[in-house]
């Protein structure tokens, strides 16, 4: 939390091609804002290049025009590898499928992002990730394989994963995609949590509708524009 | 990249190859294999190619000097008429004689130069050994006996008797280990030796000697030079070979050049001596490396087909590494661990295995027969060849991994996290 502008993300213009089969222009002068601890739902029906927009603004696509700027970092431009540096600090993923690592335990596995950013002695971090899991009350599965534990207790161990770095922003690609009502509720609850006592900022992609309707801001689009804001 | 993310990356990989422990012992296996026939191999054929490269050496000098008659020469008509056109038929060897002019001479401005280890002067001639009814062609050679040993290590060659018998004994001779079988000669019984001038001597054995190669064994004997002078019926400056001893046997090529330009007469070193020996050893060495090589890369495909395998089955992990900060060389560095991991510890098994499948082989009983004197396969166990197989194991599989490694660098990882 570095910077004390009131947005945390911000784009300018960003605009997207796709040239497989043919040159289609997926994102249209794309202007987003997101403020510091909003809880910000983009919506929309399939191929309105709602998760096109998602990994442009995550940093894993770089094939954009525009100007992407997160946390008063412009990233516009950045080689992959200071880009892979800037999201280990600055941004934490959940995605529709925990994409844990099997051979990991939950521990080790929240504990992998930290490690690799090194702010952190190794204890420290053992410290921070048991605060983490408790904070989603899955600290006494720390020492479980991830492999071992149902769908909605292995999107909460990603959720803590993301989390371990104190990111200024959480992304979700359909974070309840696939989980049944009961454990959408528990992770939205985690979200709302998340950004009310805790200042988090979270953008989550989604097609769900009761999902969407419960967050801060509902960002719509269509055909690679925004339409409502 | 800091200590720390080597560390995750180090902890990463080895989960990888503990989680998937039959394709790690497999990929290991085949480095193993690979090393392990390299040691093997190149321990075996090192050997012979030393064991033939000693016994070269102690059958044939550093550099041997000696007075060769059957050198063109120039005619008389060439020599009176440098200019003009001549053409001599079938020009007739001169009656010249085998003594070198001046070798005491040479001998001292030898022994100067500092190059030199021993420079022993020496005379040979052809005899017939008589011994009761028997009666064997062969030669002697006259030798002062410690200078030879300099050169020849004689002294651990002796198999009955000391060289120092020789010295005390004026008219003693040191026999060949075949020749005193045929005449059926022990240490202590006298022999007579008749030269083609018709000279005959008798003389007391006072030593049995065996090089281990057959064709020196069974027609060479030592005695002292002023008894082969006087054999000879020669004078006391007779001298028709000077062998010498240098300090880098490499050398010894330039340095015969050299003598030979500044004394006149032919001295050949030992390569040019040897050649056709040496030749044998030249086509082993390719031989060996060619297998080893092409096993080592038959192993390598194995590391490459596994890595790819594996970093086909963890894509997904590797795109989730990616978003979450692992840049492509980290991701490189994971797998590269990985191949390496396989290669060092396949390695280091196959140096065991390999110096266990030598001393095996070095225990193989191997009849050289009359030829060369052998029990057992010669084998080398030189630390130089282990330390060769290592590096040769890891780089293949350093390599073998690269490509995998480098693909896996570049998954993007947008393609896989898209959960559609």
């Amino acid at each position: 939390m570095t910077t004390q502008s009131p947005y945390v993300l911000r784009t300018q213009g960003v605009t997207k091609y796709f040239y497989d089969p043919e040159k289609f222009q997926v994102l249209k002068n794309i202007n987003l804002t997101v403020n510091r601890g909003e809880f910000l739902s983009l919506v929309g029906k399939s191929g309105c290049g709602k998760s096109t927009l998602m990994y442009v603004l995550s940093t894993m696509d770089t094939d954009y025009e525009g100007e992407l700027e997160i946390a008063g970092e412009r990233l516009t431009g950045k080689k992959q590898n200071e880009l892979a540096q800037f999201r280990n600090n600055h941004i934490g993923f959940v995605f529709q499928f925990h994409y844990l690592l099997p051979e990991f335990t939950v521990l080790q596995n929240v504990m992998i992002p930290a490690l690799k950013l090194g702010k952190y002695s190794n204890s420290e971090i053992e410290h921070r990730a048991i605060e983490k899991l408790t904070l989603l009350g899955m600290q006494e599965f720390a020492h479980k394989r991830t492999n071992k534990l149902s769908g909605g207790q292995q999107q909460r161990v990603a959720i803590a994963r993301a989390l371990i770095n104190d990111p200024d922003i959480i992304m979700g690609d359909e974070p309840t995609g696939n989980l049944d009502s009961y454990n959408s509720n528990i992770v939205f609850d985690i979200f709302r949590e998340l950004t009310s006592a805790y200042k988090q900022t979270i953008i989550a992609v989604t097609h769900d509708d009761e999902f969407a309707k419960k967050t801060d801001r509902v960002v719509v689009m269509s055909d690679g524009k925004i339409t409502t804001n | 990249m800091n200590l720390n993310s080597y560390k995750l990356s180090f902890s990463i990989a080895w989960v990888h190859l503990v989680s998937k422990p039959k394709q790690t012992i497999i990929a290991m296996l085949g480095v193993t294999f690979g090393i392990g026939m390299f040691i093997a191999l190149v321990s075996l054929m090192t050997g012979l190619n030393d064991f033939t490269e000693e016994i070269t050496m102690t059958s044939s000098p550093d550099i041997h000097i000696y007075h060769d008659i059957t050198e063109k020469r120039s005619s008389i008509l060439e020599q009176l008429n440098p200019q003009g056109l001549n053409w001599v038929h079938h020009q007739k060897p001169k009656n010249e004689t085998l003594r070198l002019r001046n070798a005491s001479q040479i001998i001292d401005l030898i022994r100067k130069d500092d190059r030199m280890i021993g420079v022993a002067p020496t005379l040979s001639s052809q005899v017939f050994y008589n011994y009761g009814s028997v009666q064997l062609n062969g030669v002697i050679l006259g030798v002062e006996i410690l200078e030879e040993d300099k050169l020849f290590d004689l002294q651990s060659k002796m198999k009955e008797g000391r060289l120092e018998d020789l010295l005390s004994y004026h008219e003693g001779i040191i026999m060949g280990s075949g020749i005193a079988k045929k005449l059926n000669i022990k240490k202590g019984d006298r022999v007579v030796i008749t030269t083609p001038q018709g000279f005959t001597k008798t003389l007391k054995v006072v030593g049995i000697f065996q090089i281990g190669i057959g064709t020196v064994d069974n027609v060479r004997s030592y005695a002292n030079i002023s008894m082969v002078q006087t054999i000879l019926q020669q004078d006391q400056a007779y001298i028709t070979d000077i062998n010498i001893k240098v300090k880098d046997r490499h050398q010894a090529k330039e340095i015969a050049k050299e003598l030979q330009a500044k004394f006149i007469y032919k001295s050949e070193d030992w390569e040019t001596a040897n050649a056709t020996m040496l030749t044998g050893s030249n086509v082993r060495n390719i031989i060996t490396y060619a297998v080893s090589f092409t096993l080592l890369v038959v192993a390598g495909f194995g590391i490459y087909n596994i890595l790819n395998m594996t970093i086909y089955n963890k894509m997904k992990d590797i795109a989730i590494l990616k978003a979450m900060g692992f840049a492509g060389k980290d991701v490189r560095t994971i797998f590269m661990i990985q191949s390496l991991a396989i290669g060092l510890v396949g390695g280091l098994i196959g140096l065991l295995v390999g110096f266990i499948l030598s001393y095996m082989i070095a225990q193989v009983p191997f009849d050289g027969g009359d030829i060369i004197n052998l029990e057992h396969f010669p084998v080398n166990f030189k630390s130089k060849y282990y330390v060769i197989g290592i590096i040769f194991g890891v780089t293949t599989t350093a390599i073998a991994g690269y490509m995998p490694s480098r693909k896996a660098a570049r998954i993007d990882p947008i393609e896989i996290l898209r959960g559609q």
